[in-house]
């Protein structure tokens, strides 16, 4: 039946029958995608499947989406599981670090008894548990000049969970070149702030918003930087949740946006990001050509995993 | 003329803990003495020695970057909100 009729079936129907509304809208939402659905994958997508903005199309989307996300921290932790739930065909995990027992106050998708085991490694054990549908493409590695672009190129959206300056302006610049949609997340103890940077689509990117990094000793250093275990739940399921409109193409876009959290006086303030016409990368009169690698600001904490 | 400064975390300590302060001035350049004033050092932490303001760091009036404005020279009004906005790296530690 043809989704016209379907609707004048509908309103048919009296009260009593108004229950099975929602299982005629599941039934029109399922068939309008091309996707052959296995049963499981009905029954565990249903809550998306019903969703008019979500549907079997949108779903078919999801399945077939490819996402990179950059950090299996803290950040990235509540992304993946996130994106992983929603059945985001393939994602790729980049991070050079081991599970270690102070990450467990907030990088939920490891656990105490993977201590010691390279955090894309655990991070991806995780995500083959909670959903078979989803295939995991770890780099146990540091992003570098010479890595980045060919690991982001296979992947549709970006997120950034990542740590510091120099990988956050290497990852923005990478992008740029690549073309990619960068959804970008960071946290400081209480604040929290997520943008999409899209110069290719005439959005901003990360140097529209802070030209450059920090010099070294002008922000607190690494190790006496603390964060609310929470809040990094807060952006990285923001990040999740943007990353999947922007598979789905869905809602308004945060796109040239600073989405800012205050935690402590639990206010979130929207912002407007421009494009700046004077920007090294992607304004009028580009002086960066090719990708740049900043010194780190703070001590890389190099490890060799335990397991 | 009364405006309201928003403090992000990192320059709190700055600001005896406080989120939000309250400063005068006719423009952004103004206002920015009259906080140091009352707070000294956060001055530093927003400008370069030449006064600009710090590539690292953004000053919004409202919801607006004073870079695609008037810059330090942004005229305020009594409503407007001021927010000190720096760039936060931290999403893996």
């Amino acid at each position: 039946m043809k989704i016209e009729n379907w609707k004048l079936e509908i309103l048919k129907w009296n009260k009593k029958t108004i229950c099975n509304l929602n299982f005629a809208i599941f039934i029109l939402q399922l068939e309008r995608s091309d996707m052959n659905f296995t049963e499981e994958q009905i029954e565990r997508y249903s809550r998306h499947i019903i969703l008019p903005e979500v549907g079997g199309k949108g779903q078919a989307k999801l399945l077939t989406a490819k996402v990179f996300v950059l950090g299996a921290g803290g950040l990235g932790s509540p992304a993946l599981y996130y994106l992983a739930a929603a059945g985001v065909g393939t994602i790729g995990i980049a991070d050079a670090d081991c599970v270690d027992l102070s990450n467990l106050q907030r990088q939920i998708i490891h656990s105490t008894s993977k201590i010691g085991l390279p955090k894309v490694e655990s991070a991806k054990r995780t995500i083959e548990d909670l959903n078979p549908d989803v295939k995991v493409i770890a780099y146990n590695e540091r992003l570098n000049i010479g890595n980045i672009t060919q690991i982001i190129r296979d992947y549709d959206v970006i997120l950034d969970g990542s740590d510091n300056f120099p990988t956050r302006f290497l990852m923005n610049d990478a992008c740029f070149f690549e073309k990619k949609t960068l959804v970008s997340g960071s946290m400081f103890r209480f604040d929290g702030q997520v943008t999409i940077f899209q110069p290719h689509e005439g959005k901003p990117c990360y140097r529209c918003l802070y030209p450059e990094p920090p010099p070294k000793g002008l922000v607190p250093s690494c190790q006496e930087a603390g964060v609310l275990g929470a809040l990094a739940g807060v952006i990285g399921v923001i990040q999740a949740v943007e990353a999947i409109k922007q598979v789905l193409k869905i809602g308004d876009e945060l796109a040239g946006y600073l989405l800012i959290f205050d935690a402590l006086a639990m206010t979130f303030r929207k912002v407007k990001v421009r494009r700046d016409p004077q920007c090294s990368l992607c304004g009028d009169n580009p002086t960066i050509k090719e990708l740049i690698m900043y010194e780190e600001t703070c001590e890389i904490r190099e490890k060799r995993c335990e397991k | 003329m009364a405006i309201k400064v928003r403090i992000p975390t990192p320059l709190r300590k700055l600001t005896n803990g406080k989120d939000e302060v309250i400063g005068e001035g006719k423009n952004v350049k103004e206002l920015i003495n009259n906080i140091e004033t009352q707070y000294p050092g956060l001055k530093e932490r927003i400008c370069e020695e030449d006064g600009k303001i710090r590539r690292f760091v953004n000053i919004y009036v409202n919801d607006e970057d004073i870079r695609f404005k008037n810059s330090i020279d942004t005229e305020l009004k009594d409503s407007d909100e001021v927010s000190i906005i720096p760039a936060i790296a931290g999403g893996k530690f």
